[in-house]
């Protein structure tokens, strides 16, 4: 398992561009769910 | 007037699509889980490692796909801007305002992880090289289009604005599709094209796609529920 995590040695970049990228989406699904319920009422 | 064309401009009108966007939009979402999944698990436990570049390699599954719906995006989005100005539809305006938000987001994601693939390979986040550039270049044309829209107060206006913005701007994709075959760039040429086999294995290839297609279920499923709120919100 930590080898996994190590990604042999590349782990800030490979975790890096994984991590934002689903960050990003996740908050785009957030803020629009936010914005549906406000427009809903 | 044909019935096929009366068919087509039936769910031209922001009232009959606003359903049918909303169940495609349940069902996108759901592929996109999905393929998600998959494709991320034939990414890091498929795939092998890649005898040049390690691990750093499993990057590709996220920047490729994304670049490719950064470009993507944009030309949907300019081809509802261009069918708004032709045919002055209000549906068209709404398709490609609710296209930019998630187009400027993959165009971030491609630059960001390009830039963590950058450091690993070519020992530099960044260079004004024309591939990078370029897609920067994309990045300010739907934060362009976007400021725009926001700056003007009547939504028919906005609509036409921002639609001469994204059809100028279209000339910027070949530019970044060709960068690498018409300049000298640190960035490789295209490793997958229809004329040819991907160069790269099969399981590899796999992995991409798999994640091509879900960035482009959950394109499809984000955009059409923004469309469904500028529906609401304009009060059409």
């Amino acid at each position: 398992m930590s080898e996994f995590l190590a990604m042999g040695g590349y782990a800030w970049y490979v975790w890096g561009s994984y991590g934002v990228t689903f960050l990003v989406l996740l908050l785009e699904v957030i803020f629009l769910m936010k914005r549906s319920r406000e427009t809903k009422t | 007037m044909t019935a096929a064309s009366t068919h087509w401009f039936w769910y031209a009108s922001p009232q009959t699509f606003y359903p049918l966007a909303g169940s495609i939009a349940r069902w996108c979402g759901i592929a996109a889980a999905l393929l998600a999944a998959a494709g991320l698990w034939v990414g890091f436990f498929v795939a092998p490692t890649d005898a040049q570049q390690g691990e750093a390699y499993r990057i590709i599954f996220i920047h490729v796909p994304a670049a490719w719906m950064s470009m993507f995006i944009y030309l949907v989005m300019a081809f509802w801007a261009a069918l708004g100005l032709a045919f002055n539809t209000r549906l068209s305006g709404m398709m490609a305002t609710a296209l930019a938000p998630t187009g400027a987001l993959f165009t971030f994601i491609a630059l960001w992880t390009g830039s963590l693939w950058g450091k690993p390979t070519w020992g530099t986040y960044w260079v004004w090289d024309a591939r990078l550039t370029s897609e920067l270049i994309l990045l300010f044309l739907y934060l362009g289009f976007m400021a725009l829209q926001a700056a003007i107060d009547d939504p028919r206006r906005a609509d036409r604005a921002g639609a001469v913005l994204a059809i100028v701007g279209v000339v910027n994709i070949p530019i970044i599709y060709f960068s690498v075959q018409w300049w000298n760039t640190l960035h490789q040429g295209a490793s997958v094209s229809l004329k040819s086999a991907p160069t790269m294995a099969a399981s590899m290839f796999t992995g991409m796609i798999l994640m091509a297609f879900a960035f482009w279920m959950y394109s499809v499923a984000v955009a059409l529920v923004r469309v469904r709120c500028i529906i609401r919100e304009r009060g059409a």
